[in-house]
């Protein structure tokens, strides 16, 4: 009645891996907590549509989950990231090295 | 095509261009005001899905609680990081991406069960309530739980290494001469 099953999937998919190299190619930590919110966007639209498939509401139940372990990652995540900059004054990961000499 | 087919694949064009505009942008501001965007498409997919509630967490958490916090640890450095561009493995990336597509679209078209048509449904916010508490009230208390520790975490962190704040103010002072 409303689409396919594999589309909604393919829809998540593509979400998920423009999440993957937003994660990996980008130089600038924000950026990086992005992708992964994206990533884990893409992971709630697969639960939800999985719980319209086979009509469970766990799958909701777990995107429930997924919007409060995002919540709690990203907030972490930036009290890291302003900790950080405070301490060396740039949020570029590659140059964080004070650990190397 | 019916008409909620239609909507799912406008929606999903709405969600992709706005993602892809998000992870393509240098200037990490633009790339959260994108992302809203893709948010509340999100929302709307949810509502489409069948699942209203979780359609206004999503716009209340992600597109307004999370977004707002990103923006404003954004507008808290001082110097715009401009100059950061893209690391220099984003080829690899970028092919790494398109792997892991290649690999998801033939799983999902092998699977046999992709092809069935998703039937209307949806879960209204009181039964979805109830089944929330009735099934899975322990894992709604370790939930939070896991938010206080963030939250606790978060406080630590802000503080600096020492009990006191002086030394992160210190430090603070020190990084921006």
């Amino acid at each position: 009645m409303i689409v396919p099953f594999g589309h909604v999937f393919l829809l998540a998919g593509l979400i998920f891996s423009m999440g993957l190299v937003c994660l990996v190619a980008h130089r600038n930590l924000i950026m990086i907590l992005v992708g992964v919110e994206v990533m884990m966007n893409a992971a709630a639209i697969a639960f939800v549509a999985a719980a319209l498939r086979w009509h469970l509401m766990e799958g909701q139940v777990f995107v429930l989950f997924i919007l409060a372990v995002a919540a709690a990652e990203v907030s972490v995540g930036l009290a890291i990231v302003v900790s950080v900059y405070r301490r060396t004054g740039t949020i570029d990961p590659d140059r964080y090295d004070i650990l190397k000499w | 095509m019916t008409l909620r087919g239609a909507i799912f694949y406008f929606l999903a064009i709405v969600i992709l261009t706005a993602t892809g505009l998000a992870i393509t942008r240098r200037q990490p501001i633009h790339a959260v005001l994108y992302l809203i965007v893709a948010f509340l498409g999100t929302a709307a997919l949810f509502f489409l899905l069948g699942a209203p509630l979780l359609a206004a967490f999503v716009i209340i958490l992600y597109a307004g609680a999370i977004m707002v916090l990103v923006l404003f640890v954004i507008m808290m450095f001082q110097r715009s990081p401009r100059e950061l561009g893209l690391a220099p493995q984003w080829g690899h990336a970028t092919l790494l991406g398109i792997v892991f597509l290649a690999v998801a679209v033939a799983m999902v078209f092998k699977d046999p069960g992709s092809g069935i048509v998703l039937q209307g449904a949806v879960a209204q916010p009181k039964d979805f309530g109830r089944f929330l508490f009735e099934r899975y009230w322990l894992a709604v208390e370790i939930v939070s739980i896991l938010l206080l520790v963030a939250l606790v975490a978060i406080i630590q962190v802000a503080r600096g290494r020492g009990t006191s704040g002086d030394e992160a103010e210190r430090q603070t002072k020190e990084g921006h001469p």
